[in-house]
């Protein structure tokens, strides 16, 4: 059989075709999708309970229903005090790292299935996309169990402070921003994990297997985790 | 008169380790004409690993060239490259790489995926390949429910996926026991005479000798010398107790 010797451009696989084969990877992996998926979980878990006791606290505060405020003062100080934004931002750094991490391992002790897609003629854009669906299917239902877990906890704390007045003055919505321009309300906050916890396992994902897809297969396939 | 297919010109690889420079391959200059069978020898860091991977565009050489076909590869763009990998080369490992998530008619169209082909065409062809190496009862398989020899055997019919021109194996019997390894070797030998396709294997396996139509001994990062079939004295007829 003659065959042209000619070298032509590789094809780009239709979007759909990366889609089915990232679902099939995690659907098959589900043990090890899940506990990747838990890390992400826990760390949105810890931000958004911690956010959330903050915006109920807050709340109860601004309702006069808790007694410890007695002066105008003690309130304003009282606002988002310095230990209540050194827990915001601690949560943040561990949910951050925390993802990170996740990302990273998952992403690494599959190098070797990196280099032998392009062997078998995978472009790096193809690797790349099949990671960044994957992560963001992930970061995404992750995040979203991880906010409400942490929202069902703060709830739970915040019936044992407050009782029942909790539901009176419950802070679903963003205050109004005039009043108080930092309160977000619980809807918000659960929205902002979601995309936190999708984005980071994006971010954490993307980078090692664009590093993965640029080294030469040889290279990819003897990295040893 | 034979065509060549490969032509390497000079190749030299090094490799940085830290500070240090690590020379590979210090200048290799061999051709291989289609359809032949060719075992590249030596022992453990001689460097014919690292020569494999030159030749199927697995890494690029620090110095020389290599011609597939007439064609400079480093000529080519990434897409161009994927698309040799593709379509020109099918590639034999040691450890098999599989994709274990995969079934063994799922591992053996994965390269028609990247071809474009059509999910009836590559299922058909994918069936077709592994009743070829006498798994079509196994297609549904994951790499996990098969043997070392099955694993070998899928990956064999996965790199005939997309008709490739030269058949790239990787000490493909190292993880094998003799007889195992005998029969993937003569499975190789059989589809290199049944579709013309030139095989380059590396290894340092002496029953491969038997088969090989040229022998390449690579030491110290430079070819040591060339044998012909008929040079070869060695007996290897009986080994795995035949």
């Amino acid at each position: 059989m003659e065959r042209s010797t000619q070298i032509e451009q590789q094809i780009e696989l239709p979007f759909g075709e990366s889609l089915r084969i990232s679902f099939q990877s995690l659907k098959i992996r589900f043990g090890r999708s899940i506990i990747t998926t838990a890390g992400i979980t826990l760390g949105i878990a810890f931000l958004v309970s911690v956010w959330t006791n903050n915006e109920i606290d807050l709340a109860m505060q601004e309702s006069g229903r808790t007694e410890q405020i007695t002066t105008l003062e003690e309130e304003q100080e009282q606002g988002i005090s310095t230990k209540d934004i050194w827990l915001i931002i601690m949560s943040l750094i561990v949910c951050v790292v925390g993802i990170a991490n996740s990302m990273l391992m998952a992403v690494t002790e599959r190098f070797q299935e990196i280099g032998t897609m392009k062997c078998l003629g995978a472009l790096d854009r193809f690797v790349v996309r099949l990671f960044l669906l994957e992560s963001g299917f992930q970061g995404l239902s992750g995040a979203l169990i991880g906010a409400l877990i942490g929202t069902v906890g703060s709830i739970l704390l915040g019936l044992k402070n407050h009782g029942l007045d909790l539901f009176f003055y419950f802070p679903l919505l963003p205050a109004s921003p005039e009043d108080a321009p930092m309160r977000l309300g619980i809807i918000v906050l659960i929205l902002f994990g979601c995309l936190l916890g999708m984005v980071l396992s994006v971010i954490g994902a993307a980078f090692p297997a664009w590093r993965a897809a640029q080294l030469p297969p040889a290279e990819a396939m003897r990295t040893e985790v | 008169m034979a065509e060549t297919v490969v032509k390497t010109e000079d190749v030299v690889k090094e490799y940085r380790m830290g500070t240090t420079v690590v020379r590979a391959l210090s200048g290799i200059n061999i051709e291989i004409d289609r359809g032949e069978y060719i075992s590249l020898m030596g022992p453990s860091g001689s460097g014919k690993s690292t020569l494999f991977n030159m030749i199927g565009a697995l890494d690029g050489p620090t110095g020389g060239r290599v011609y597939i076909d007439g064609q400079d590869m480093s000529q080519l763009s990434r897409s161009q490259i994927a698309w040799f990998r593709c379509h020109r080369v099918g590639y034999i490992f040691q450890s098999y790489n599989l994709l274990p998530v995969m079934s063994a008619l799922e591992n053996v169209t994965l390269p028609m995926i990247f071809a474009g082909l059509s999910n009836r065409d590559r299922n058909k062809k994918g069936e077709e390949l592994l009743n070829l190496v006498g798994l079509g009862d196994r297609s549904h398989h994951r790499p996990d429910e098969l043997s070392g020899g099955q694993r070998q055997r899928v990956a064999i019919a996965r790199a005939f996926a997309n008709d490739p021109t030269i058949i790239l194996a990787d000490e493909p019997t190292a993880n094998l026991d003799t007889i195992t390894g005998r029969e993937i070797i003569d499975l190789i030998r059989d589809l290199n005479r049944g579709k013309g396709v030139t095989v380059i294997s590396a290894t340092h396996d002496l029953k491969m000798l038997d088969v090989s139509d040229r022998i390449v001994d690579i030491r110290d990062g430079l070819v040591e010398r060339i044998r012909n079939r008929d040079e070869i004295d060695i007996e290897v007829g009986e080994v795995g107790g035949h």
